[in-house]
């Protein structure tokens, strides 16, 4: 490993990112890259943008200028004549119905051949609108090619590699934390419906193999042998970290933490910041961080970005930005311009 | 037993026991209990109080048609209780099932379809048609389910209830005006009877057949719905109806897995459809109104959204209600000529009290009366403490809706 | 965040044939209403505006309560249908009445206190409906109100219908039956009155919410509850109001349609309710204008297709249309302005 993180290859690319809201433009032609393997933090103060721009990176929201391309893969940009989309589910079925229709008027097919069509015209409908539910990467490339875009949604990115946690936390309350957990492995696990009715040894061997795994996450984040407690009984820090565990669960490449240090007192802080510093080092996960605070990104970033009225103020290592006279001013509420 | 009345802790302990034991054991207990319960119910039918209403061969008919009940209310619970969708077209399902078994099961169907089958076969070879039928109602229902969730599951939940509640409307005006091939208002006649190797086909006034195959009808669909609710499916589904937006920050696709529980629900909907219709022996659209969703949905919401047993015992209990107990009580005040309650209809104001009864329960006891213990915190700690939160995923998805 | 004027990349982004767009906006709804017209001939054109007049008044209200508080009030189209009760009720079982009545000095006022009895009322009961049943359940999740708002409709049909039995009852077409001649045409006078009606009610609903400072609090809530209610909006008076006005016009909709068709039943509101919803979501759900429009539009493609002799079909092609719109415009024909609702 090279020592400098910033000089690998990138994982994520965001290019001139624009978000709007009607007439307010919450995030201005950002430009964005993450270098594999380090940690990199991007800070502003409050409406500077930060979450906007993170639910952009996330697929929760579609820009409406720029493109994110994730290990390689253009992943989210601005959506391209989707509507076209709708209407090439549609089209095969109502090309077939129509066919079906007119060899039946001109008497060429007898009635049960009708029939037959018929039902083929229901079950390509059918399949058509599965296939534009799961999306299989294959369907998105072909579209593209076409000319149809669609950003990828925030289960896609998952899949792709990216986990995330939120701001203010949203854990899933009425579960346990082990369970929380296990929601998270969901991509991981491949147990069908058929498999499920039947009880295979495959599923029942998967689940335990999850659960131990979810164990072992949990005692990753410094949870150990608080499996079973309902989320919404841990304490504040315990929930922030079993929201990291649960990310993790989906095995990530890319993590992003929004805020994760909102609300903690300096001690849970000092601690959050050792076990980010050992996701990386340990697990090799490149993680990006939203801070509000600055003081919390300092110690650990290799870069630190600087978002204001949702532009691109300032980028370099935190001694640059520290001393950087825009952040000053952005951060000290100078008379801006 | 003194012992277990008189400290209530030790019942409660109990009970606890036996919930942790049922767990693990899942599908025995489902069997043991279905056994149980099919077994004290026609002894109940055969004993004094019981038999004074009706006959004993009335009660076991009725047990199986509230056993129709059952399963649809099994299978909306997947639908509203596990999922948290809304579908207030569930009869629609139910009539999908319905006619397609009539077209297999009857001579007007067979004629629609060009095939000839049950008039060149004995009824008891016709009738064996019934077991596949009611995998192929499943199906077919579950294919209708995906033609109307897909395009309705990736917007915003409360459209799925108007477009389920439209389809349940439309379906029967389908069938009514589609008369080529449906038969129109007769709907369509002389179905075959189910029929099994050794016992033939069954018969109209010998109540066991069918009462023996839907307890095991039962008993299989409801193993089965736990064990999908158990397993990571299940999980999904949960953390959906929880926080959806969390769920998909996890990789859940949550449009496809509102998508399965949908279809799934539907699914069911369609093995009862058949089961009934090879029970009337005829099919026609007035069977499928709104009024069936409607009672479907009332049987759920009582019986407590996300248990399974609850919906069960609820869907029970209201059907005997409806069809026993109103019944009663109109003969009873009519024969004591008693003032004022001899003049109302009982059975007239059941559907008033169901409306009553979702309005209250909704305002007061959300969780049903047999509530599952998750869905009850989730209930309550939801009206207590109304979190930002919600308006956070209220707006992620309404941005979801508008891709 | 900063409020730019929209200008910078968005240009470059203009797809081709934009400047086309406004043009075509004009141009298509102009053929499509001449189309109708050449098609269906002026009789049925106004029949078609009638029936549509009627769902887009009550589709105002479905549309009003979704901007509002994002409940698809099921037990709306039994509003419309109560309405109808309430103004047959007056008109003929109070006074009475059960032909029509030539004399215009009589007919006035008696339409007047039809409209204003029916709306008093409905506002009333859609009030004490939010009240009870809809606003312990704000904080709920979503599928509580829904289920509530499902179970409330159905007690309203069964309160009707033991009260008025479960067949038709008569109203009493009070509205001489008097044709206006246009060329060969003949036109109902009293279709032009309903289009009329509604039309003013429309515009006054615009107004309201346009000009007036209860308006305003209602955008407002619409547009972001919490901060409305920092700002000093009194939500739950808002919340009422937009359920009194909702549930006036389809009161309104409830004595139009009495006076049209001489008949009700207690379950009306069911597939009006089911229309109107649709002529919602076809404007842009949340937008009154739209709902209007849509309202419009369901009202042509019904008589359409008794025209073309699909008389039978006539609820299976709402619904298809329904879906199509859920399909390939979920946000609705004016649905861009969903976002800073209207």
């Amino acid at each position: 490993m090279s020592e400098n993180p910033l000089d690998n290859e990138p994982i994520l690319v965001a290019e001139g990112v624009s978000r709007r809201f009607g007439g307010l433009v919450a995030v201005n032609t950002v430009d964005f890259t993450i270098p594999e393997r380090a940690i990199v933090s991007l800070i502003g103060p409050n409406g500077a943008g930060k979450t906007t721009f993170f639910n952009v990176l996330l697929g929760v929201i579609d820009p409406t200028a720029g493109s994110v391309v994730f290990r390689g893969r253009r992943m989210i940009a601005r959506p391209e004549r989707v509507g076209f989309e709708s209407l090439l589910w549609v089209l095969p079925a109502v090309l077939l119905g129509l066919l079906s229709g007119l060899l039946a008027e001109a008497g060429i097919v007898s009635g049960r051949l009708v029939a037959l069509l018929g039902f083929l015209t229901l079950m390509l409908l059918v399949g058509s609108l599965l296939l534009a539910i799961i999306r299989p990467v294959w369907y998105s490339t072909a579209l593209e090619r076409i000319g149809i875009f669609r950003s990828a949604r925030p289960n896609d990115m998952v899949t792709a590699g990216v986990g995330r946690t939120f701001q203010n936390i949203r854990l899933f309350q009425n579960m346990t934390a082990i369970e929380n957990v296990l929601v998270g492995m969901h991509t991981q696990l491949h147990g069908n419906l058929l498999e499920a009715f039947l009880q295979t040894p495959r599923v029942k061997a998967e689940e335990k193999a999850a659960e131990r795994r979810a164990d072992d996450l949990l005692t990753l984040v410094g949870l150990h042998g608080k499996g079973n407690e309902g989320a919404r009984n841990l304490p504040y820090g315990d929930q922030r970290r079993l929201e990291i565990a649960r990310a993790l669960a989906a095995n990530p490449k890319l993590l992003l933490l929004d805020e994760p240090a909102a609300g903690m007192n300096p001690k849970e802080t000092l601690d959050l910041v050792a076990l980010i510093s050992k996701l990386r080092d340990d697990l090799g996960l490149t993680i990006l961080l939203i801070e509000h605070d600055m003081k919390v990104v300092m110690g650990i970033s290799d870069r630190v970005t600087v978002l204001d009225h949702g532009e691109k103020i300032a980028e370099g290592t935190p001694e640059q930005v520290r001393k950087d006279p825009r952040v000053i001013e952005a951060y000290l509420g100078a008379p801006a311009a | 037993m003194s012992a277990a009345a008189a400290s209530p802790t030790s019942f409660a302990s109990r009970r606890k026991r036996l919930a942790e034991v049922s767990s693990r054991h899942r599908s025995w207990s489902i069997v043991v209990g279905i056994a149980i319960v099919g077994t004290v119910l026609p002894i109940l039918a055969a004993i004094p109080p019981f038999t004074l209403a009706t006959p004993t061969n009335a009660w076991m008919d009725g047990f199986t048609n509230a056993g129709v009940f059952v399963l649809l209310a099994i299978g909306l619970n997947l639908v509203v209780g596990v999922a948290g969708l809304l579908d207030l077209g569930y009869a629609a399902f139910f009539a999908i099932g319905a006619y397609t078994y009539s077209y297999v099961a009857s001579p007007f169907g067979n004629s629609i379809l060009g095939i000839k089958f049950v008039e060149v076969v004995s009824p008891d070879i016709a009738g064996l048609v019934f077991w596949p039928m009611l995998l192929v109602g499943a199906l077919v229902a579950a294919l209708f389910g995906i033609l109307l969730g897909a395009p309705t599951l990736r917007l915003r939940g409360d459209y799925l209830a108007i477009v389920t509640l439209g389809f349940g409307e439309i379906v029967p005006i389908v069938f009514l005006n589609a008369d080529a091939v449906t038969n129109g208002t007769n709907g369509v006649g002389g179905l075959a009877r189910p029929a099994l190797p050794i016992i033939g086909s069954f018969s109209a006034l010998n109540p066991w057949p069918y009462y023996v195959s839907m307890l095991v009808v039962v008993a299989v669909v409801m193993m089965l719905a736990y064990r999908l609710v158990e397993s990571r499916l299940g999980r999904a589904w949960e953390a959906i109806r929880e926080d959806e937006l969390a769920a998909a920050a996890s990789g859940i696709n949550t449009v496809t897995a509102k998508l399965l529980a949908f279809a799934l629900g539907a699914s069911t909907a369609g093995i009862a459809g058949v089961f009934n219709a090879s029970k009337l022996v005829t099919v026609s659209p007035d069977q499928f109104t709104f009024i069936v969703s409607f009672t479907v949905l009332a049987m759920v919401v009582l019986g407590g959204m996300g248990n399974f047993w609850g919906v069960a015992v609820g869907a029970f209990v209201i059907y005997t209600i409806n069809n026993v107990l109103l019944k009663v009580l109109n003969q009873f005040f009519d024969q004591v000529s008693f003032p004022i309650l001899k003049d109302i209809d009982f059975i007239q104001l059941q559907f008033l009290l169901y409306g009553l009864a979702l309005v209250a329960m909704m305002l007061w006891r959300p969780e049903g009366l047999f509530p599952n213990s998750r869905r009850q915190r989730e209930l309550h700690t939801a009206m207590t403490e109304p979190g930002e939160d919600e308006l956070v995923t209220a707006e992620a998805t309404s941005e979801e809706g508008q891709r | 965040m900063t409020a730019l004027p929209a200008t910078s990349e968005a240009g470059a982004r203009v797809p081709m044939g934009a400047s086309l767009r406004p043009l075509l906006r004009l141009v298509i709804p102009a053929l499509l209403v001449v189309g109708a017209y050449a098609f269906m001939g002026p009789e049925q054109f106004v029949n078609a505006m009638t029936r549509g007049a009627i769902y887009a008044l009550i589709a105002l209200g479905y549309t009003m309560v979704y901007g509002i508080i994002e409940l698809i009030n099921f037990a709306h189209g039994d509003m419309f249908m109560m309405g109808a009760f309430v103004s047959l009720t007056f008109l003929g079982q109070i006074l009475g009445l059960t032909g029509s009545i030539t004399e215009i000095a009589k007919l006035a006022p008696l339409l007047v206190a039809a409209f204003f009895i029916s709306m008093i009322v409905m506002g009333a009961v859609g009030v004490t409906i939010e009240r009870l049943a809809y606003k312990p359940l704000r904080a709920a999740p979503r599928l509580a109100p829904l289920i509530t708002a499902i179970g409330v409709s159905f007690i309203l049909q069964n309160i009707v219908m033991l009260k008025y039995g479960p067949y038709q009852t008569n109203s009493p077409k009070i509205f001489p039956s008097v044709d206006i001649v246009i060329g060969t045409a003949k036109i109902p006078a009293l279709s032009l009155f309903i289009i009329v009606v509604a039309v003013v009610m429309m515009i006054a609903l615009q107004l309201f919410i346009g000009r007036t400072r209860l308006g305003r609090a209602m955008r407002s809530t619409a547009a972001d509850r919490d901060a409305a209610q920092l700002m000093g909006v009194n939500i739950n008076r808002t919340i009422a109001i937009t359920f009194l006005i909702g549930a006036a016009l389809a009161g309104a909709a409830g004595v139009v349609n009495g006076l049209q068709y001489g008949v009700s039943r207690f379950d009306d509101g069911f597939q009006a309710g089911l229309k109107a919803f649709t002529a919602a979501v076809l404007g842009g759900i949340g937008n009154t204008v739209g709902a209007a429009l849509g309202g419009f539009i369901i009202g042509f493609i019904e008589v359409g297709a008794t025209v073309m002799g699909f008389s039978r079909w006539g609820p299976a092609i709402v619904f298809g249309t329904l879906v199509i719109v859920l399909v390939f415009r979920p946000s609705g024909l004016l649905g861009q302005q969903l976002g800073e609702r209207a």
